[in-house]
């Protein structure tokens, strides 16, 4: 692997000077969105470094664009000078997905966020990339509505941001992905041409270029716009909670779960280190000396939440559970949702540095693959935090580290790729909701043919011909994909880890 | 697969000194952080500006990279750190517990106070020489008195903008300062605890009432208060604006003078005064003599609300009839983590309604000395503030805290809305005062 | 055709299942879209996938069109090769390779009959959701080139919702895996592209689809209203009072007319429209969401309102709403089913227009639908005989689908575009969004060998005789 020094202040890197054009284009930039939204000073720009990920690289320029023909300016412009463009949201992607790999220009697009128009009885809202994702629920609430995609990060991430990452959350189990959930976006192509895809009207005929564009991660162009379905809010919700002493029984009771035909609303699991940390960070009363949590979910009309709570509660019982506990009020369901959702955050107050992985498994391989994982950490010597979508079989285990200590990163990039082999090997897949970004895209030969990477890199060429949007991401640097296929991962040269 | 595009870099200007780590940045909290993002829509200014750079992961980030000399703390950098309100509301978004107050005072500790070389000059003097010697409080607002009466007033129009703006936000000052009748003053009732008060340096002069209020409120509940006569101004504004050597002293001197006075709690009724309080033992764990001394102190400070509620109220509770709205102090409600407890003590006024805001706990823009060297943001903030106020339709504000009661009776007056502002205790002791005339 | 390609398809297939004499091809000359045909080259049966990817490359190295073929039940002539050239029929591959019921997917060949797919699973509790009208019929792949829908799409979604992974073949011959059995798979949604795609970019050999668990009861409603308008209000409020039921179809007096002829499945002959309303729900809740729904009905002056009470009585009521196409060649000796789709909130003031475009146009329209998705099937009733009138059918359909898309809606909802509204997709779509849409189609099948002529207008007429002496197909 190759790193940088990070006693090397940025810019003195082999990064080769283009001044005329970069100067230039500041002017432009300034021109289009006013001296206030470009930022070039490295006090600016260094905060752009990084996302929610571990991997660092500056980008040039900061641009943070007010309107859509601002950005179609801005996109113009920067292919006109042949620089690479970065969309960015919040920067709360975990898989570095808008870290500029390879310098260049990141388009920031937190103010475009407005909310347009909100039509109710047809269940959709207009929004703009940069709208918080939490913001458009707290919109419409007090009618009874809801925006279903739940990120763990949706008080602060960006509906552009989830759009980029096909974002999925806990209640991905009953309501699908971003992609179930969007009926159009307006894109701005390399041209700097908008173009929607997609519409009010869900399966419209031609091609779904509305599904291809979310989940592409930034590499197919900027989307200005979106079209969300909104939903009723369910006549009643109930929360359980299930205290393990054993992990192997909690993975058990989840399979059980789900193969008693119940489909909770949401079935996630934290382990005993993931507990540790969110009674550390912000305490919301998970008990510290269980191996496992499971908080499950069910949403519908009351007779069916009731009989579903009880047939869980059973189903926990007869599988060694040390206590189960119901929410009674909205006030507790909220504490411990608020335990989950910030349990990735919380991680710090055990280590400095986390590496999350985000594989996914069929359900019924949940236990010997938790047990795998266990086994990799222990032969790695890392220590690992697990939560994660149990019910999705879509597992997070965060490996912890010090990036300080020599040859920590390297240990912990290794055991994260054994336990996404691992994945790979139980029939699953490299992510469930993080997307590849930068982080596991020497990963993408594991599970995808020369065949089927080609197919994709024709589709990229067909919106990107020469491919400035987010370069770098998704897809394995080129000799990759004939390389041996458990080739360690590369970071590309010039980041920061 | 992409190779059309060739990226291009701009180097850093030649000309630029290169940075150093600065060891006293490497402070353990950086560590926690781990780059969510969950705090960015929770910081004011990030949700004004939308940019990273104002935002506590930013600032984190910032401070990380001058830590290990990636950046110099440069005035540009300083801009970011001193953009930030230190309204700590990041401290309660963030699930790993982030002491990002620290960070940003180490911070502002390395780069002295903010703006230009002479408010500089004129804020450490202030500073070093005004807020640790409460007579010169006193005599500053005795001149200040005077001049909002003489007439002088009408001179300001000849006055920059800027300075004429400052002047506006200048509260009226009341013509009796706080004066208590005796060094202590004794329980109504039976005596249930021995309290010490912290008058403060600002409360005394323009809200003397409030510590009237005050401290009746404490005696109704059977505590002997003490209120010593050499205690001084807690150093908040100090802590925040990187003046921590004058800080320390101040900090010392109260410690010295509260622990002495032997009591079962310290009470505070500014929020400010009572988080830079709580943390003097993080302020002076290195110093040797005061470090477990610091420490017993910080455990003895109590909010006002805090306190009554663990108490438990007594004595009739009178009628006052009004409907009002709670803005949560930045500095109880993410620094001291206090939020139930004035909610509680307005619950218990027969009588009154309490309508809740939206983001009830999102600064006001005062922020200490904020509305002063930024008051476009503080502006911004407030105008916010007052909208949100405006929709409840409640006809007073509950700001238990000077700062806070300042900030939004100058946007009342701005808007026009006819919003009166209450500090909690006004209001408690209203209704003792109604009991009192009903019994 | 070169007697070479022939000869190579019939080494790569057995040269019982490459068809070249009219006798044997002329079957393939149209789909359930009645007014058009066009003639095959060749017809080849492939027997396998790798048959399929060998048959592929043969045509692929001499350069003539390729289009693919289910059970020819398609609505929209997606079939119909209009360019000649080779047509692959799929239904030799109807093998179900694999089942899984604790992964609830099933692993299937596209030549496999819809139905089948759920008849197999019955035993595990399962099924597959989509059910088109034809789902007795049309296979799995037919299905996912149109992303076919049908009355449960409401609460289920259409194809596209219930396909995983797919191996297509490219026109080159390349294998592709599209798609994933486990969520939110990582790169550019290929499958997604593919299912809709009309046999536009490559040819499926291999689909694994999602199961669903069979739910634990269900209820059906019959609401018997004298006007589309109270029919239409009623499906508008029960939407907006957040009640999904499974399905919610209205079959207008025309249309119930014919059924009660052919079946007698126990509609009132001489009403104005039913409202036919499914609900699957938790037993103990399946009553009281009833009720509400009830509530609602009885808003709108409803003449009757009654629930299935037997599985029997259920089932015929389906049965009247699923043969009602069919059933209405006892009015007319032709039809032509339109596919337009409506906000659900413009849903009566669309029923009225098409009322009024009826009248004007001197037609009888029948009409029965997908009223809780907004998925309009107008059925114009004609009689290829009579002169001219072929001409003002055309032009009501044309009238019709233009009032969906003012309305904010579509031309299609379930049936595809293929050749019949190929021309309508610029009423939808500007010249960018179709050169967004040519350049997709370029990166899988640059020579535009695939499915030629359909899909996106490209400039040249249709290569198709309009069919003057066609009868409903039922």
């Amino acid at each position: 692997m190759e790193l940088m020094d990070r006693d090397r202040g940025p810019g003195t890197g082999e990064r080769k000077a283009a001044w005329p054009v970069l100067t230039s284009l500041v002017i432009e930039l300034r021109r289009i969105a006013g001296g206030a939204h470009v930022l070039v000073a490295p006090e600016d720009v260094i905060v752009y470094e990084q996302d929610g990920s571990i991997l660092q690289a500056m980008p040039e320029i900061v641009v943070l664009p007010g309107s859509i023909d601002e950005v179609r300016a801005i996109v113009r412009a920067a292919r006109a000078a042949g620089v690479p463009i970065v969309p960015r949201g919040s920067g709360t992607g975990l898989a570095g997905g808008a870290v500029p790999a390879g310098g260049g220009v990141v388009i920031s697009l937190a103010r475009l966020n407005r909310v347009g128009e909100v039509d109710l009885r047809g269940r959709t809202a207009i929004v703009e990339p940069g709208v918080i994702n939490l913001d458009v629920t707290k919109g419409i609430a007090p009618q009874g509505y809801f925006y279903a995609p739940d990120p763990s990060s949706q008080a602060a991430c960006s509906v552009g941001g989830n759009l980029a990452n096909n974002s999925g959350g806990p209640h991905t189990l009953a309501y699908g992905v971003t992609t179930n959930h969007t009926l159009g976006v307006e894109v701005v192509l390399h041209d700097g041409n908008p173009l929607w895809l997609g519409g009010h009207v869900p399966d419209g005929p031609g091609y779904d270029l509305c599904g291809v564009f979310v989940g592409s991660e930034g590499t197919l162009g900027i989307v200005v716009q979106g079209i969300v379905r909104l939903m009723r809010a369910r006549e009643s919700v109930r929360t359980l909670l299930a205290v393990f002493d054993r992990m192997d029984d909690a993975t058990r009771v989840v399979v059980d779960i789900t193969g008693a035909g119940i489909v909770p609303a949401a079935l996630e699991m934290m382990d005993q280190t993931t507990i540790e940390a969110v009674e550390r960070g912000a305490p919301a009363g998970f008990p510290r000396d269980a191996e496992a949590v499971l908080l499950v979910e069910v949403e519908g009309v009351r007779e069916y939440t009731e009989r579903a709570l009880r047939e869980i509660d059973a189903i926990c019982r007869r599988g060694a559970v040390r206590d189960v506990r119901i929410a009674q009020t909205e006030a507790e369901r909220q504490a411990l949702w608020k335990g989950r959702k910030g349990a990735f955050g919380s991680l710090g107050t055990l280590a400095p540095n986390y590496y999350v992985m985000d594989g996914v498994v069929p359900r019924s391989r949940l236990p010997e693959t938790m047990r795998r994982v266990a086994e990799i950490g222990r032969a790695f010597g890392v220590r690992i935090a697990n939560v994660f979508h149990a019910g999705d079989g879509n597992l997070h285990p965060n490996i912890l580290f010090d990036m300080r200590v020599p040859g920590a990163l390297d240990r912990v990039i290794e055991a994260g790729a054994a336990i996404l082999r691992a994945c790979v090997d139980a029939g699953g897949s490299l992510t469930g909701e993080h997307g590849i970004g930068l982080e596991k895209r020497e990963y993408m030969s594991w599970v995808f043919t020369e065949a089927d990477l080609g197919a994709m890199a024709r589709i990229r060429r067909a919106f990107d011909p020469t491919a400035g949007f987010n370069p770098g991401k998704v897809f394995p640097s080129p000799p990759a994909c004939g390389e041996a296929r458990r080739a360690p991962a590369k970071i590309p040269a010039g980041l920061w880890v | 697969m992409e190779t059309a595009v060739s990226p291009t870099h701009l180097p850093q200007a030649p000309s630029r000194p290169r940075p150093q780590p600065i060891p006293s940045l490497q402070i353990p909290e950086l560590d926690q952080c781990v780059h969510c993002g969950l705090c960015l829509t929770q910081c004011p200014t990030y949700r004004v500006t939308h940019l990273e750079t104002e935002s506590p992961r930013g600032r984190i980030h910032l401070v990380r990279a001058a830590a290990d000399g990636r950046i110099a703390p440069t005035e540009r950098f300083a801009e970011h750190l001193y953009l930030c309100l230190m309204c700590r509301a990041c401290e309660t978004a963030c699930p790993s517990g982030v002491k990002y107050g620290r960070i940003a005072e180490a911070a502002r500790e390395v780069l002295g106070p903010p703006g230009s070389p002479f408010s500089r000059a004129v804020a450490g003097l202030a500073f070093r020489r005004l807020f640790p010697r409460l007579d010169r409080m006193r005599t500053l607002m005795k001149l200040l008195r005077f001049y909002q009466r003489s007439g002088l007033r009408a001179v300001t129009r000849l006055l920059p903008r800027r300075l004429r703006e400052m002047e506006a936000l200048l509260p009226p000052v009341p013509d009796r300062f706080f004066a208590p009748e005796a060094e202590v003053l004794p329980a109504i009732g039976p005596r249930r605890a021995r309290v010490a008060f912290l008058s403060g340096c600002v409360m005394p002069l323009l809200f003397g009432e409030i510590n009237e209020a005050t401290i009746r409120v404490l005696r109704r509940n059977g505590c002997d208060v003490l209120i010593p006569k050499d205690q001084g101004c807690c150093a908040a504004l100090n802590v925040h604006n990187g003046e921590m050597v004058a800080a320390k002293a101040m900090a010392r001197r109260n410690i010295d003078t509260f622990l002495a006075a032997g009591v079962d709690a310290v009470i505070v009724n500014a929020a400010g005064c009572g988080a830079t309080m709580k943390e003097y033992g993080h302020l002076l764990a290195n110093d040797p003599v005061y470090a477990e001394k610091a420490q017993r102190f910080s455990q003895l400070v109590k909010d006002a609300s805090e306190f009554l509620v663990d108490l438990g109220l007594t004595g009739p509770l009178g009628p006052v009839r009004m409907t009002v709205t709670y803005q949560d102090p930045c500095h109880l409600a993410h620094g001291q983590r206090v939020r139930v407890q004035p909610r509680n003590l307005l619950a218990a006024i027969p009588g009154l309604t309490l309508v809740e805001m939206e983001a009830s706990d999102r600064c006001c823009g005062s922020a200490g000395i904020y509305n002063i060297t930024h008051p476009e943001m503080s502006q911004t903030l407030l105008d916010e503030k007052m909208a949100s106020i405006a929709r409840t339709k409640a006809n007073a504000v509950v700001a238990p805290n000077p700062g806070c009661m300042l900030q939004i009776r100058s946007g009342a007056q701005r808007t026009a809305t006819g919003v009166t502002v209450y500090h909690l205790m006004d209001l408690l002791d209203r209704a003792y005062q109604a009991g009192e005339a009903g019994s | 055709m070169t007697p070479s390609l022939i000869e190579r398809l019939r080494e790569i297939v057995g040269s019982d299942f490459v068809l070249t004499v009219p006798e044997d091809t002329v079957v393939y000359e149209q789909d359930a879209f009645l007014v058009a045909r066009a003639h095959p080259d060749a017809v080849v049966l492939p027997g396998s996938a790798g048959e399929v990817t060998a048959a592929v490359r043969a045509t692929h190295e001499v350069g003539v069109p390729l289009i693919v073929r289910g059970a020819g039940t398609g609505l929209n002539g997606g079939s119909i090769p209009v360019r000649g050239g080779v047509m692959l029929v799929l239904t030799r591959l109807d093998r179900i390779l694999e089942i899984d019921p604790r992964g609830r997917t099933a692993t299937v060949e596209p030549g496999v009959i819809n139905a089948d797919v759920t008849v197999r699973t019955l035993g595990d509790g399962l099924f597959y959701a989509p059910d088109p009208g034809s789902q007795g019929v049309s296979t799995i792949g037919g299905n996912i080139g149109n992303n076919a829908g049908g009355p449960h799409c409401l609460a289920y979604g259409v194809t596209g919702n219930h396909v995983l992974e797919m191996d297509v073949v490219t026109s080159s011959g390349e294998i592709v895996t599209v798609g994933s059995r486990s969520l939110d798979p990582p790169g550019y949604d290929l499958a997604g592209l593919i299912v809709g795609s009309e046999g536009t970019l490559g040819i499926v050999t291999r689909i694994t689809v999602r199961l669903l668990r069979r739910p634990e009861a269900v209820q059906t409603l019959l609401a018997v209203f004298e006007t589309i308008d109270d029919a239409s209000q009623t499906v508008s409020e029960i939407i907006a009072a957040g009640i999904i039921p499974t399905a919610m179809e209205m079959i207008d007096g025309v249309v119930m007319r014919a059924v009660e002829a052919a079946i007698h499945a126990g509609y009132p002959a001489d009403a104005g429209a039913v409202l036919l309303i499914e609900v699957e729900a938790h037993a103990d809740a399946l009553t009281r969401i009833g009720a509400r729904i009830e509530e609602i009905a009885r808003r709108h002056h409803p003449r009757q309102l009654r629930a299935a009470a037997s599985a029997r009585e259920r089932e015929l009521l389906w049965k009247g709403r699923k043969e009602g196409a069919g059933a209405l060649g006892r009015l007319a000796p032709s039809y032509y089913l339109h596919d337009g789709v409506v906000p659900r909130t413009k849903l009566p003031g669309v029923m009225r227009r098409v009322a009024e475009i009826a009248r004007a146009h001197d037609l009888v329209i029948g009409n029965l639908f997908h009223a809780g998705d907004g998925n309009l099937h107008p059925t114009i009733l004609f009689d290829p005989r009579v002169p001219g009138m072929l001409d003002r059918v055309v032009a009501a359909g044309e009238e019709i689908l233009k009032a969906c898309v003012d309305a904010g809606g579509s031309i299609t909802g379930e049936h595809g575009v293929g050749i019949e509204k190929r021309d309508y997709m610029k009423w939808l779509f500007t010249e960018a969004d179709l050169e967004a849409m040519r350049r997709v189609k370029r990166a899988f099948d640059p020579d535009g060998r695939l499915n030629p002529g359909k899909l996106l207008p490209d400039g040249q007429p249709p290569a198709y005789a309009l069919q003057t002496g066609a009868r409903a197909w039922s």
